[in-house]
C-alpha cells in the first residue's frame, strides 16, 4: 500500500525532527488525536494544540485510529505538528470501510477514503492558567477519494472547507478534588458523515452550524474517563445521519505515548441503524 | 492591671471572632514533616532536572526550602507565617518561562505522589500554585 509507505516516511522524518522538541507543557495537555487529525478527543476537536510545546517550542503527534461496528470499520492514520502553542497543522487519512454494505448490495467500492488537512490557531486564553479558557480557531480542508457512491446518493460536491471554533478548559478540582476538563465547540459544516459520503445533498446543500462538546474527569496525571457529542448535519435523503456519542478512557503514560479506548454511539450511517462501536487510538507525541 | 485585664480581655475576644481557617489541605499534606518532606522531594528532583536546575544554581538552598516550606504551610491554611519575599520580587530578573513553571510543577507532582498525597490534596496545593504564575514567570 503505497499511502501507508508514505505515510511512514513521513512519519519517521518527523519523528526525527520533533525528537528534540521541549514538551514544556504538562502531561495529557495536547490531547489526542480526534478523526480528523485534529489534536482533541476522539470524535471532537479540542481547543488544545497538538504534542506538548510551549511558547517558542515545537510539538506534535502521529497517530493510528480504529473504529470499528457491527457493520462497518473506519481506519484513520495522521500528523499534526505544532508551534509556539499557538497554531496547529494536521493531516489525517481516513478510509471507511463498508463491509455489510457493499456486500449486501454488492456496491461498486467497498471503501471510501478521505484527506483531511487542517489548521487550528490558538485565539487566546490558556487550558489551565489565567482568567480566560483557551479558545481555538480552526479549518478544516476535506477531499472525498471515492465519490462514486456518494454522487449516486445525492451528494453534491467531492470536496469542502468546514470552520470551527472551539473552547477548552482544565478546572483544577472541579470534580469532587479531581481534575475536570471541559470543551465546548461550534462547527460550521454541510460534510456528510465527517466528508466520507462526501459535502452536501439533495435534502440540504448548505453549511449547518453544528455544536460539540465534551467532558472528562482526570483521576490522576494519567487518567482520563470521559464522554463526547457531536452534531452532525442530515443533507442526504437517502438515509438519516445520527449525531455522535461516545464514552472514553484515555491513557497517557509519559509525553510520547496516548491510548484512548472508547465505546461509541454512531446510530445510522448510510440506512444501517444502531451502529454502536468499539473505538482504540493510539497516538505517539514529541 | 485594669489596663492588662482590659488587653487580655480585647485579645481574647479577638481571637474569639477570628474565623476558625480551613487546615484540611494542611493535614492532607502531612502538616509540617510532610511539607517538609514534599519541599525537598520537590528540590530533589528539581537537582535532576536539566531544564530548569541552572535556575536554582548559587543561591541559599535551606533558605528556600524553609520559605517554600512557609510558603506552602500557608497556602495550605496551616499556622504558619511566611516570611520570604513576594513572588515578584523573589523572580525578579530571573526570565522564567512556562515551561519552567511547568517543569516545577511535574516536580513537585513526583515528590508529591513519592509522598503518597491523594490526587484531589495534589489539585487543590496545584490549583493555589496556578494562581501565582502571573507573578513568577516572564520577569
Amino acid at each position: 500500500m503505497q499511502y501507508s509507505q508514505w505515510l511512514g516516511v513521513a512519519l519517521f522524518s518527523l519523528c526525527s525532527g520533533l525528537a528534540v522538541a521541549d514538551q514544556g507543557r504538562l502531561l495529557a495537555t495536547g490531547g489526542a488525536s480526534s478523526l480528523e487529525g485534529a489534536a482533541g478527543g476522539g470524535i471532537t476537536p479540542w481547543a488544545v494544540l497538538s504534542g506538548y510545546g510551549e511558547r517558542g517550542e515545537w510539538g506534535g503527534d502521529v497517530f493510528a485510529t480504529r473504529v470499528e461496528t457491527a457493520d462497518y470499520r473506519l481506519d484513520v492514520a495522521g500528523v499534526a505538528a505544532s508551534f509556539d502553542n499557538r497554531v496547529e497543522v494536521s493531516y489525517a487519512r481516513q478510509r471507511f470501510d463498508l463491509g455489510n454494505l457493499a456486500r449486501g448490495l454488492k456496491l461498486p467500492q467497498n471503501s471510501l477514503s478521505q484527506d483531511v488537512f487542517g489548521v487550528k490557531v490558538r485565539l487566546f486564553g490558556d487550558l489551565i492558567y489565567g482568567q480566560l479558557p483557551q479558545l481555538s480557531l480552526g479549518v478544516q480542508h476535506k477531499r472525498q477519494k471515492d465519490f462514486l457512491i456518494p454522487s449516486l446518493v445525492g451528494a453534491r460536491r467531492s470536496a469542502d472547507t468546514e470552520g470551527y471554533l472551539s473552547a477548552s478548559r482544565l478546572i483544577l478540582g472541579g470534580a469532587f478534588g479531581y481534575n475536570l476538563l471541559l470543551n465546548g465547540g461550534l462547527r460550521y459544516s454541510r460534510a456528510n458523515e465527517l466528508g466520507l459520503l462526501g459535502f452536501g445533498g439533495d435534502r440540504r446543500d448548505q453549511h449547518s452550524l453544528l455544536k460539540e462538546g465534551s467532558a472528562a474527569v482526570l483521576f490522576d496525571r494519567h487518567w482520563a474517563l470521559g464522554i463526547e457529542y457531536r452534531e452532525k448535519p442530515d443533507n442526504l435523503s437517502f438515509a438519516g445521519e445520527s449525531d455522535w456519542a461516545d464514552l472514553f478512557l484515555g491513557y497517557f503514560p509519559n509525553k510520547h505515548l496516548a491510548v484512548v479506548l472508547a465505546y461509541a454511539r454512531l446510530g445510522e450511517i448510510a440506512s444501517l441503524d444502531n451502529q454502536n462501536a468499539a473505538y482504540l487510538s493510539v497516538q505517539g507525541s514529541f | 492591671m485594669r489596663i492588662l485585664l482590659l488587653i487580655l480581655a480585647l485579645s481574647l475576644a479577638a481571637c474569639a471572632q477570628r474565623a476558625p481557617t480551613d487546615d484540611s489541605l494542611y493535614r492532607a499534606l502531612g502538616e509540617q514533616p510532610g511539607i517538609t518532606r514534599i519541599v525537598e522531594g520537590m528540590l530533589l528532583n528539581i537537582a535532576r532536572d536539566q531544564r530548569i536546575v541552572r535556575h536554582f544554581e548559587n543561591i541559599d538552598i535551606v533558605r528556600l526550602r524553609d520559605k517554600l516550606v512557609e510558603q506552602v504551610c500557608v497556602e495550605a491554611g496551616g499556622p504558619c507565617i511566611y516570611s520570604g519575599d513576594s513572588m515578584e520580587e523573589s523572580h525578579k530578573g530571573q526570565n522564567l518561562t512556562r515551561s519552567d513553571f511547568n517543569a516545577l510543577v511535574e516536580n513537585l507532582q513526583d515528590a508529591m505522589d513519592a509522598e503518597g498525597i491523594a490526587t484531589p490534596a495534589q489539585n487543590r496545593l496545584l490549583a493555589r500554585l496556578a494562581a501565582m504564575r502571573g507573578q513568577v514567570i516572564e520577569r
